[in-house]
């Protein structure tokens, strides 16, 4: 992953956030986007973590963060107590895909989940050629990989589409670009604002 | 005594209060005296205060020695000192003796000047709120209107609990460390069996033992023995003594054979010499009775904690079954549901409650860490 890729992942999800909000960021790694949510928004946040070395960094940072892990729910928090429930290139390595989701919902008023599209055409070409994928988004080997959930933007879609999940917003990206045209096939990146149906 | 990153030498200090202090039970106290040390200097605004708050049975020697000959330091002393992660060169740190211990501060063991003898079982029960109550008193004394930050492990971690609720705008961090938001029964009832172990010894004399020369050990040992079992893990018990025996084989008797029995009557014979059995049912008493949401409507933890305003980091060792990582996030939860600050660690550990006194690269890289970001909040 590149640090520019990184950025725009972050500003696009710092644009939906709306100043002041109270943001809870699933998988928060280091807390660099929960700081930069905290500098660039006024946002009231914590992250959740499962590794030692990022607790570590939040703290550094002056963030909250709350060691846990993501795969036993998030029964530490109360519904609707978040604005934004925030999950950033973590829902490939998630165990329970389902439970997780519906617990950003519950949690949250909205939720952000970006993730890598595994539609993404280079993708499709080294499978085309008899091996998993490689790339930027998805540095690692099948045998080492953390990301054990890949999907495409249109598998996501369906997904929500079958759980009754809105989909407010929608950005899909390469490189620092929004691509608008064919994204599944286009686009590395997919960010997306989801809520609950009524 | 030279060592490295020690406070050194140290000298403990009296405070008398001869203003009343009207208990929770209801009893009133004419006049007490608190044994303190203090490590590190107070800075010209007295913001760099730290106020460590001991456990079942701490005392006020957190940290440094107390002759150029002692060999053990204080009993947080990994902890404190120069460059440590409560980094004495930056922080002064304050430790005390709660009311009713057995270590200088007004205890069942301390002489009533009314009757010339100790206390004894007329020293009345104290609570976790008393004691906070009596280290705001010290707080004044020594002119601290404010905390940076006041840190505890296990009953210690409740007292820190206690400020944050009483006392908002006195601390600005709290760190709550292998604590629990209250006891469970299963605790209380541990509790109770260190209790009986005292109560029943021929020697307690109801409490006024000291009259007749003696101490009752046997009860001491064995609130000793069982305490130590829940502040250790099973698999650390495994791992240090598992089934070993003293002498190789079976005797067939009921001397001592496993190294494990060997090992806790050690600890019990220890502890027996050293600490007054009045202040260990103390001790044990406020454990007990410590529930901050007992005042309070619903008894619900996260209404109670609405009055906090301090930062929180709140620490649990994941082998710690007496007051397990569960305990903490139930903790956790209430100031997540009040929107304060807090950050959670479940440091992965092998040593079960007594971890919070062990040094642990994580446990101890965390702490720092936030205590610089403190110190740092300090200067700005």
């Amino acid at each position: 992953m590149t640090n520019a890729t990184i950025r725009h992942d972050f500003e696009t999800i710092a644009a939906w956030v709306k100043p002041g909000s109270r943001v809870l960021d699933l998988g928060c790694g280091d807390g660099t986007l929960l700081k930069y949510l905290k500098d660039s928004r006024q946002a009231h946040g914590y992250g959740v973590d499962i590794k030692d070395a990022n607790i570590l960094a939040c703290v550094q940072k002056g963030l909250n963060v709350i060691q846990n892990d993501l795969d036993a729910g998030l029964s530490g928090f109360e519904a609707d107590s978040f604005d934004f429930v925030i999950l950033s290139q973590t829902l490939q390595a998630m165990r329970h895909i389902e439970q997780v989701v519906a617990e950003m919902l519950r949690v949250g008023k909205q939720a952000i989940v970006a993730f890598p599209n595994f539609g993404y055409w280079r993708h499709r070409v080294q499978v085309l050629q008899g091996h998993m994928p490689v790339s930027p988004k998805l540095p690692y080997q099948w045998y080492d990989t953390p990301n054990i959930h890949l999907c495409t933007v249109k598998d996501f879609e369906a997904f929500c589409a079958q759980r009754g999940i809105r989909i407010l917003e929608r950005v899909v990206m390469e490189s620092d670009r929004e691509i608008s045209f064919l994204p599944n096939i286009r686009g590395s990146v997919a960010v997306y604002r989801i809520e609950r149906s009524q | 005594m030279s060592k490295p990153n020690s406070v050194g030498v140290i000298t403990p200090q009296t405070a008398r209060f001869d203003s009343p202090l009207t208990l929770k039970s209801g009893v009133t106290l004419p006049f007490y005296e608190l044994v303190y040390e203090t490590y590190g200097t107070l800075n010209a605004d007295k913001s760099n205060a730290i106020l460590v708050c001991h456990a079942l049975s701490g005392n006020h020697h957190v940290a440094g020695y107390h002759s150029e000959h002692d060999k053990r330091p204080g009993w947080w002393d990994n902890m404190i000192g120069p460059g440590k992660p409560i980094d004495t060169g930056r922080f002064f740190v304050i430790g005390l003796n709660n009311l009713g211990g057995c270590h200088g501060s007004t205890g069942p063991s301390s002489i009533n000047p009314q009757t010339g003898k100790p206390f004894g079982a007329s020293f009345p029960v104290v609570t976790v709120e008393d004691w906070v109550e009596t280290q705001t008193r010290l707080a004044d004394r020594l002119g601290i209107r404010q905390f940076a930050a006041i840190v505890g492990g296990s009953l210690g971690g409740m007292q820190v609990l206690q400020w944050s609720i009483n006392h908002p705008d006195r601390l600005r961090h709290a760190l709550v460390i292998a604590a629990a938001p209250r006891l469970t029964a299963q605790n209380i009832a541990f509790n109770d069996v260190a209790r009986q172990a005292i109560l029943t010894d021929p020697d307690f004399h109801g409490g006024d033992f000291y009259a007749h020369g003696v101490v009752p050990r046997r009860g001491l040992r064995i609130a000793r023995m069982l305490g130590h079992i829940t502040y250790l893990s099973d698999d650390v018990m495994g791992e240090k003594f598992g089934r070993m025996l003293r002498t190789g084989a079976y005797n067939f008797g009921y001397e001592v054979e496993f190294e494990i029995e060997s090992y806790l009557r050690y600890q019990g014979d220890k502890f027996a010499d050293s600490f007054d059995a009045n202040t260990y049912l103390l001790m044990t008493k406020a454990l007990d009775y410590f529930d901050p949401t007992h005042h309070h409507q619903h008894s619900s933890l996260s209404h109670t904690m609405q009055a906090a305003r301090a930062k929180f980091l709140v620490i649990s060792f994941s082998t710690d079954w007496r007051f397990s990582p569960a305990r903490s996030r139930e903790i956790v939860k209430a100031l997540l549901d009040n929107n304060l600050d807090v950050s959670y660690a479940e440091i992965t550990a092998a040593h079960g409650h007594d971890a919070f006194l062990m040094e642990d690269p994580q446990y101890h890289n965390l702490v720092r860490t936030y205590m610089e970001r403190v110190a740092e909040e300090g200067r700005s």
